[in-house]
């Protein structure tokens, strides 16, 4: 097997085991398994996973109210977020957190929040310890759209550009925040072109398109190991369920448009492209279906 | 923790003093940094970082822009990964803008991370009336932090305690809020040159005294004391307790004070309502009821936005003269 299949498949299984854990917690909150907020990642897990591709553990990722493919994709183990998930003790934050809250610094995984926006400035921070300890680790912040019109996003923009910090901002631009459609809270809908206004450099990428992402992060990462600051991505993608386990869909936006998105499902596509290019057997893949 | 020796008799400000502790310990611990407006080559507002610029640069004495809550946010996440912010805020009030980043944040992340992450986070501004320094310049936030679980919030009222208080806090693990009065900046007493440590949550009795217990803080301290001298003089005797934090409180020292004293003052120059004050005399009244002789009192800065013109300023914070009456009438209880 070659590398660029090799990594196919790495990526392949990756996003696999989130869409498989947050479909297995989706039933359980039906179940009343999961006692709080549940918002699940399917639809955006090529993001995670191109990104988290070239973390080292050292490296820190900190995440949001929509974090579980951010623990994943940086090794947590799916059975400590969803014992966290449970409430129990074995869950990675003790059942102290549960689905917003969900902590292994041990491994770089700095925590998931249920407040929009600080992710970004505390990635900045990690940034800063890294440049003051002279180290070649770096910071990833990932947001959704409805943390870029938050001042942390301009005032975190600005001091990582200041102080070229090792930091990665990676927007996951869903196109909602809850039911608010982004080009209603936007002046400027354009947020990689927003890079500009504080003097770095902005990226748009498919978020669908797991080789995208992972091509662009692996970029932008380097840069920051080498020095050279920081680097925002937007990933355009879409999440296919309701903003939350539970909630009401279809309200704000149209089963069309959704089904529409689901055909562009990211691990279909990949699982697709390596298929059409040898690189994978669809049994190869069944068996990366977990 | 070796106890904190002599004052000696060398004599240095309150600014002097925590300049001397943050040198030490920069020059000792490379993960400390300094983050605020004019901190580096400026030496800070009131003269808190002076000389540490030329020493150890721009990366450890960090000029930031005008962002409170963008450099708490980043104060938080850098250290969450290793290193040891002191965030100075110049003067306090500036603190509010960064409200969310510290109390969701800061506050809760020893927590949320089950003790896996500490939070060595130094938070540090001028509090206080006087200097006719106005509405957005003179606050006093101690209380509302206090509510807070996760903060240590320390406010020292002279040179030799605010210089252990410091060495202390930069070696601790939890974020500290450290409230330094306007008008103590540059009062001298004596400090020893070396370096030493006072740990948190221990009162110090400033006078002792068997007829009325008054706690009180910061300034507050030496109003106090200037009144109880005054009464001394015509035979009352008082005790002074500088609780020095508010949280934690050494609630031991005062309850024991007032089992001696069954009267009980506090002073705060900050707002009343739901304040330090009034947590200290439920307190008394929850778990000392059977000590009191007399109501407990409180005496606080007027419940309103503080005022510039000095006669104003003077109008809504207790100063000797009104602590003074204050302790007469609580005698006469
Ligand atoms: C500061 C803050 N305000 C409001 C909320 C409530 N809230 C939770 S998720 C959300 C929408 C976030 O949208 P976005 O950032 O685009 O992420 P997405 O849910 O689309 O992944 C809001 C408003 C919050 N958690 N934090």
């Amino acid at each position: 097997m070659d590398a660029t299949s090799e990594t196919g498949l790495i990526l392949y299984r990756r996003m696999q085991l989130i869409r498989q854990t947050e479909l297995t917690l989706a039933r359980a909150h039906q179940r009343g398994l999961v006692h709080g907020a549940c918002h699940t990642y399917v639809g955006q897990e090529a993001i995670a996973a191109g990104v988290c591709h070239h973390l080292r553990r050292e490296d820190v990722v900190f995440s949001t109210h929509r974090g579980h493919g951010h623990a994943l994709a940086k090794g947590m183990e799916p059975g400590e977020l969803i014992a966290e998930l449970f409430g129990k003790e074995t869950g990675c934050s003790g059942g102290r957190g549960g689905s917003m809250h969900l902590f292994k610094p041990e491994i770089g995984m700095m925590g998931t929040s249920g407040i929009v926006g600080p992710c970004i400035l505390q990635a900045c921070g990690g940034g800063y310890s890294f440049k003051l300890l002279d180290s070649a680790n770096v910071a990833v912040a990932f947001f959704g759209d409805g943390a870029v019109n938050n001042g942390a996003f301009h005032e975190g923009l600005n001091m990582a550009a200041i102080w070229k910090l090792p930091v990665l901002f990676v927007c996951e631009n869903n196109q909602f925040a809850t039911e608010v459609p982004f080009d209603y809270s936007s002046g400027n809908p354009n947020v990689a072109q927003r890079a500009e206004q504080f003097g770095i450099c902005g990226i748009e990428v498919d978020g669908n398109n797991v080789h995208e992402v992972e091509q662009a992060a692996g970029r932008a990462l380097e840069q920051a190991r080498q020095g050279g600051g920081p680097t925002l991505i937007e990933c355009k993608t879409y999440r296919t369920r309701a903003h939350a386990e539970g909630m009401a869909d279809f309200t704000y936006r149209t089963r069309e448009a959704v089904d529409q998105w689901k055909k562009r499902c990211p691990i279909e596509q990949l699982g697709q492209a390596l298929i059409e290019a040898g690189q994978a057997e669809p049994e190869d893949l069944n068996s990366h279906r977990g | 923790m070796p106890d904190p020796p002599e004052p000696g008799d060398r004599e240095t400000t309150f600014v002097g003093a925590t300049l001397e502790a943050l040198a030490f310990e920069m020059k000792r611990n490379p993960a400390i940094f300094v983050m605020g407006e004019g901190i580096g080559q400026r030496g800070g507002n009131f003269g808190t970082t002076l000389g540490l610029y030329e020493e150890h640069g721009a990366t450890r004495l960090c000029d930031t822009p005008i962002c409170e809550r963008g450099f708490v946010g980043l104060g938080c996440g850098a250290a969450m990964t290793g290193s040891r912010p002191v965030i100075d805020f110049m003067f306090i009030d500036f603190i509010n803008d960064a409200f969310g980043e510290i109390v969701n944040q800061v506050a809760k992340m020893q927590y949320m991370s089950s003790g896996r992450l500490k939070m060595p986070i130094l938070l540090r501004g001028c509090i206080g009336v006087g200097h006719s320094a106005a509405t957005h310049h003179s606050g006093n936030y101690a209380s509302i932090y206090s509510h807070i679980p996760g903060i240590r919030v320390v406010l020292p009222s002279t040179p030799y305690d605010a210089k252990g208080l410091f060495h202390h806090a930069l070696r601790c693990d939890d974020p500290v809020l450290f409230l330094e009065h306007r008008e103590l900046m540059a009062t001298r007493s004596c400090v020893p040159e070396t370096d030493y440590e006072i740990p948190f949550g221990q009162a110090r009795v400033a006078r002792e005294g068997t007829d009325a217990t008054v706690v009180a803080l910061s300034l507050m301290v030496h109003h106090t004391l200037a009144a109880a001298e005054k009464l001394a003089g015509e035979g009352q005797s008082i005790e002074v307790i500088d609780p020095r934090t508010v949280s934690p409180l050494d609630f031991d020292t005062i309850l024991g004070s007032v089992a001696k004293t069954g009267r009980l003052l506090v002073v705060d120059e900050a707002f009343g309502p739901c304040g330090f004050a009034s947590e200290i005399a439920a307190r008394v009244a929850d778990e000392g009821f059977d000590e009191l002789d007399a109501p407990v009192r409180r005496l606080n800065g007027a419940h309103a936005p503080v005022p510039y013109s000095p006669t104003l300023e003077q109008a809504v914070v207790p100063g000797a003269d009104t602590i003074e009456a204050a302790i007469r009438a609580l005698l006469e209880e």
